[in-house]
C-alpha cells in the first residue's frame, strides 16, 4: 500500500481531514503548555536519551538483570522470539488454565503479535478494556493511533456503533454517556475474565519489577480481578534503576496527553496471593535494529505518540495511510526496519520539517532516520526505477555547468510558450492544486554581470 | 580573490534570479567583499533527500571545488545550507577544507546577524508580514527557537526584519507548521503537501498577512504557487527581497 495514495484519499474529504488535524493539534498544545511548566524540560529529555543509549549499548545484560529480579520476585519470565512464540506462550498459559475468557490493556506488542486472531481462533474470547481499544475492536478495526486508538472516530459514530454492538439505543453522541456504556459492557468482561494480560511500559532491571501507565485504570482491573496476569514486553522496554523511572515518567504523560502524570501507574512486583504472574520478553525483529547503529536509537521509542500528534502529514492523512501498524514518524522508521519493501512508501511519507524531533521526549532524530532510509531503499532497489532515472538524470545535468545552464535556459523559454492543456497535463502533479513559478528571461548568472560592482 | 562566495541555489539562479540579486546588494552595501563564482550549480540537495546518494556524492565535490577556498560562503536559502551543514559529512569526510565548509556556510540571515553583526536595520515597509518559518532554517539551523523546544525564545530572520518602520509581522495560530514542500515530496504525496500549503496560506490570512516573507524560496515558490491558483491576493517576498531596501549596520 503505498501512503502517498491512501493519504490522498482520505484527505479528499477535507472537511474531515482539518476535523482530524485539529484534534491532534490540540494534543500537541496539551503538550506543549505541559512541557513549559517544567524548567528543565530539554535536561530531562537529555538526560532520557542518554539512559536509553546507555541501556540499549548493553541491553542484553539489563534484561538478564530483570529476569533474575524478576523470578526472585516470584514472576514467571519468559523469551519469545518472535510473534508467533509469543502467541504460542500466551495461548499455553491460558490453556493450562483452562481460561477461554481474557481481558486486555493497551498493548501496541500484542497487536504487533497479531495475538487477538491468534487466541481467537483457538475459541479465546479476548475484550479488549481500553475505551479506545475496545471501540476499534468492536469495529473490527486496527488503532489508527498509538495512544488514542480511535482518534479517527467520531463521537456519533461511536454511539452507532455502540448502538449496533453492544445494544444502547441509538443516536447516542455525548461522551460521558457513551463512556458510562462502555464502564457497564466491560465491568461483566472483567467479573467473567480468567486472565488479564497487560503490556509494559517500563521494566526496571534492578528491581525486577515493572509499571504500567494507563489512565482508565483497565490495566488494573484486568490484573488484579483474574488470578493470572500475563504481561507483554518488547525487548527494548527494559531500565537500569528505579531512580530512572521518574525521568520516564515525567517525560511520558506530558508528552502523550499533555497530562503531568497519567491517572494510574501501577507498580508490579510479584504475582497477587495465590495468583500467578508472567512476563513475555519479546524481540521480534528488535535485535536486528539493534544491530544497526543509525537506526538502533528508534529502540528508545516510550510510545507516547507525541510525533504523531505533532507530525503535519500525520494529521491530514490519519492512522491508516501508513503500512505499518504504528503510523507516523516512528512508525515510519520502524515498519521499513521490520519489512522494508512491505514499507517502502513510508520513509517518503514526510516533508522532513523535523518537527517529530523536536517533540520527542527521548530526542529520537526521526526526520534523519527517516532521510537515511530512504538511501537503504534506493540500495535495496525498492525505490521507483523511474524515479532512480529522473535522479540520475537530474544529477548528471547538475554536475556539468553547461548542461545546467542549457537545460534552465530552455526550461524557461518552453514552458511560457506551452499551451495551459499541455503544461498542466495529467503528468505535472505540481500542478495540479498549484501554478508553476514564473520563467524569468534571465537568470541570476545572466543579470549578475550587469550588476555594478 | 574575494571574501565570501555567493551561493545561489540552482532554482533561485534560474526562477528567483531577483532574490540572489537582492542578496548579492545587501551583502555589498555592508561592505562585505563578495564574488558569486560561475562554476557552481546545485547543492545535491534533491538527490540526497531522494536517497539517490550516488547521484549526489558528485555535487558534494563540485561543491566543496568551488567554494572550498572562500572564508565564508552565504546563501539566501536555508535548506541548502543545511544540507551543506548537515547532510555533507558523509560525502566529504575527510577531505581537505571540508570542515572548514561545513562551518563557515550560512544562511543570509544567520551570516548578518552571527558574523557581520548587524544589529541596525533602517529602512521601512508599511505592510503586514506573516512570516513563514522554514522548517530546515528553524528545526536545521535553529535560525529560531522552534516552538517544541522549552528554551528561551530568539529569531533572527524576526528581530532583522521587525526593525523596519511600519512593518506589522502579525501572530500566526501555528507559529511554525511545515508548509508541506518537503523537495519530491511536493510532488510524490502531491494531495497532502498542496493542504498543508493551503492550510498555511488560511492561517496567514486569517491572521490579515498582506505578504508571506520567508528564507526559503522552495517554501515560498510553493505557497505562491497555490496563492495564485486559488486567487489569493497574497504577495510572496523573500526576506532579502524586503532588507533590499534597508540600510544595515
Amino acid at each position: 500500500m503505498d501512503h502517498a495514495k491512501s493519504a490522498a484519499r482520505f484527505a479528499a474529504d477535507e472537511a474531515r481531514t482539518h476535523w482530524h488535524d485539529q484534534a491532534l493539534y490540540s494534543l500537541r498544545g496539551k503538550r506543549d503548555r505541559a512541557a513549559a511548566t517544567i524548567p528543565e524540560w530539554e535536561q530531562l529529555r537529555e538526560t532520557a536519551a542518554r539512559v536509553k543509549e546507555h541501556t540499549l549499548s548493553r541491553l542484553a545484560e539489563f534484561l538478564e538483570e530483570f529476569e533474575r529480579n524478576a523470578r526472585r520476585n516470584g514472576i514467571q519470565v519468559h523469551w519469545a522470539r518472535d510473534g508467533e512464540e509469543h502467541n504460542a506462550i500466551v495461548h499455553g498459559i491460558l490453556a493450562r488454565h483452562g481460561a477461554t475468557r481474557l481481558v486486555k490493556s493497551k498493548s501496541m506488542l500484542t497487536e504487533e503479535c497479531h495475538l487477538n486472531p491468534y487466541l481467537e481462533a483457538r475459541g479465546i474470547e479476548v475484550v479488549d478494556t481500553d475505551l479506545g481499544e475496545r471501540i476499534v475492536q468492536l469495529a473490527h478495526e486496527p488503532p489508527s493511533h498509538i495512544v488514542v486508538p480511535a482518534i479517527h472516530r467520531k463521537r456519533e459514530e461511536i454511539g452507532d456503533l455502540f448502538h449496533r454492538t453492544i445494544g444502547t439505543e441509538a443516536g447516542l453522541s455525548d461522551p460521558k454517556v457513551l463512556t458510562e456504556a462502555a464502564r457497564q459492557h466491560l465491568r461483566q468482561k472483567f467479573m467473567a475474565a480468567q486472565v488479564g494480560l497487560s503490556g509494559v511500559n517500563f521494566a526496571i532491571a534492578e528491581t525486577g519489577g515493572f509499571v504500567v501507565v494507563t489512565n482508565e485504570g483497565n490495566a488494573d482491573m484486568g490484573t488484579s480481578l483474574p488470578p493470572v496476569h500475563i504481561a507483554s514486553m518488547g525487548v527494548e522496554k527494559v531500565i537500569p534503576r528505579l531512580k530512572d523511572l521518574g525521568v520516564f515518567l515525567r517525560l511520558l504523560a506530558r508528552s502523550a496527553t499533555g497530562q503531568p502524570v497519567s491517572s494510574y501507574t501501577t507498580h508490579f512486583h510479584g504475582p497477587m496471593r495465590g495468583g500467578e504472574l508472567h512476563v513475555v520478553i519479546v524481540d521480534n525483529g528488535r535485535s536486528q535494529s539493534l544491530a544497526s547503529e543509525v537506526f538502533r536509537r528508534s529502540l528508545a521509542c516510550i510510545r507516547c505518540g507525541a510525533c504523531l500528534n505533532t507530525c503535519p502529514v500525520y494529521r491530514r492523512s490519519g492512522g491508516y495511510s501508513y503500512s505499518y501498524l504504528i503510523p507516523g514518524p516512528i512508525g515510519s522508521v520502524l515498519g521499513p526496519q521490520r519489512d522494508p519493501a512491505a514499507h517502502a512508501s513510508l520513509p517518503f511519507a514526510s516533508s522532513l520539517c523535523g518537527s517529530c524531533s523536536d517533540v520527542c521526549p527521548v530526542k529520537i532524530d526521526l526526520h534523519h532516520e527517516l532521510y537515511a532510509f530512504r538511501q537503504v531503499l534506493v540500495q535495496k532497489g525498492l525505490v521507483p526505477l523511474r524515479k532512480r532515472l529522473a535522479m540520475a538524470i537530474l544529477g548528471s545535468v547538475l554536475s556539468r555547468p553547461w548542461a545546467y545552464r542549457l537545460a534552465g535556459r530552455l526550461l524557461r523559454w518552453i514552458v511560457p510558450r506551452l499551451p495551459r492543456w499541455l503544461a498542466y497535463g495529467p503528468w505535472n502533479a505540481w500542478g495540479k492544486q498549484r501554478e508553476l513559478p514564473p520563467m524569468p528571461k534571465e537568470s541570476f548568472r545572466d543579470l549578475v554581470r550587469k550588476e555594478p560592482p | 580573490m574575494a571574501k565570501v562566495g555567493l551561493f545561489i541555489p540552482c532554482y533561485v539562479d534560474q526562477l528567483y534570479p531577483q532574490v540572489g540579486l537582492a542578496a548579492l546588494r545587501i551583502l555589498r552595501r555592508l561592505g562585505v567583499d563578495v564574488e558569486y563564482p560561475e562554476e557552481q550549480t546545485c547543492c545535491g540537495q534533491p538527490m540526497a533527500n531522494s536517497g539517490c546518494v550516488a547521484d549526489a556524492k558528485p555535487l558534494a565535490d563540485r561543491f566543496l571545488r568551488v567554494f572550498g577556498h572562500y572564508e565564508h560562503v552565504v546563501a539566501p536559502s536555508a535548506s541548502c545550507v543545511s544540507m551543506v551543514r548537515n547532510h555533507y559529512e558523509p560525502f566529504l569526510r575527510g577531505q581537505a577544507g571540508f570542515e572548514h565548509l561545513r562551518r563557515s556556510t550560512f544562511e543570509l540571515c544567520e551570516y548578518l546577524t552571527d558574523v557581520v553583526k548587524a544589529r541596525k536595520v533602517q529602512g521601512e515597509f508599511r505592510r503586514k508580514v506573516g512570516l513563514h518559518q522554514g522548517c530546515h532554517g528553524l528545526r536545521e539551523l535553529r535560525l529560531a527557537r522552534s516552538s517544541e523546544l522549552v528554551a528561551p525564545a530568539f529569531d533572527k530572520v524576526r528581530s532583522l526584519l521587525s526593525q523596519l518602520d511600519g512593518i506589522e509581522i502579525v501572530p500566526l495560530s501555528r507559529p511554525d507548521e511545515c508548509c508541506g514542500f518537503g523537495g519530491t515530496f511536493a510532488v510524490k504525496e502531491e494531495a497532502i503537501s498542496s493542504l498543508m500549503g493551503r492550510d498555511r496560506l488560511a492561517d496567514h490570512e486569517q491572521a490579515g498577512a498582506e505578504v508571506i516573507a520567508g528564507v526559503d524560496m522552495s517554501c515560498l515558490m510553493h505557497l505562491e504557487g497555490l496563492a495564485r491558483r486559488t486567487g489569493k491576493p497574497l504577495q510572496i517576498l523573500h526576506v532579502a527581497q524586503i532588507l533590499e531596501q534597508a540600510r544595515l549596520s
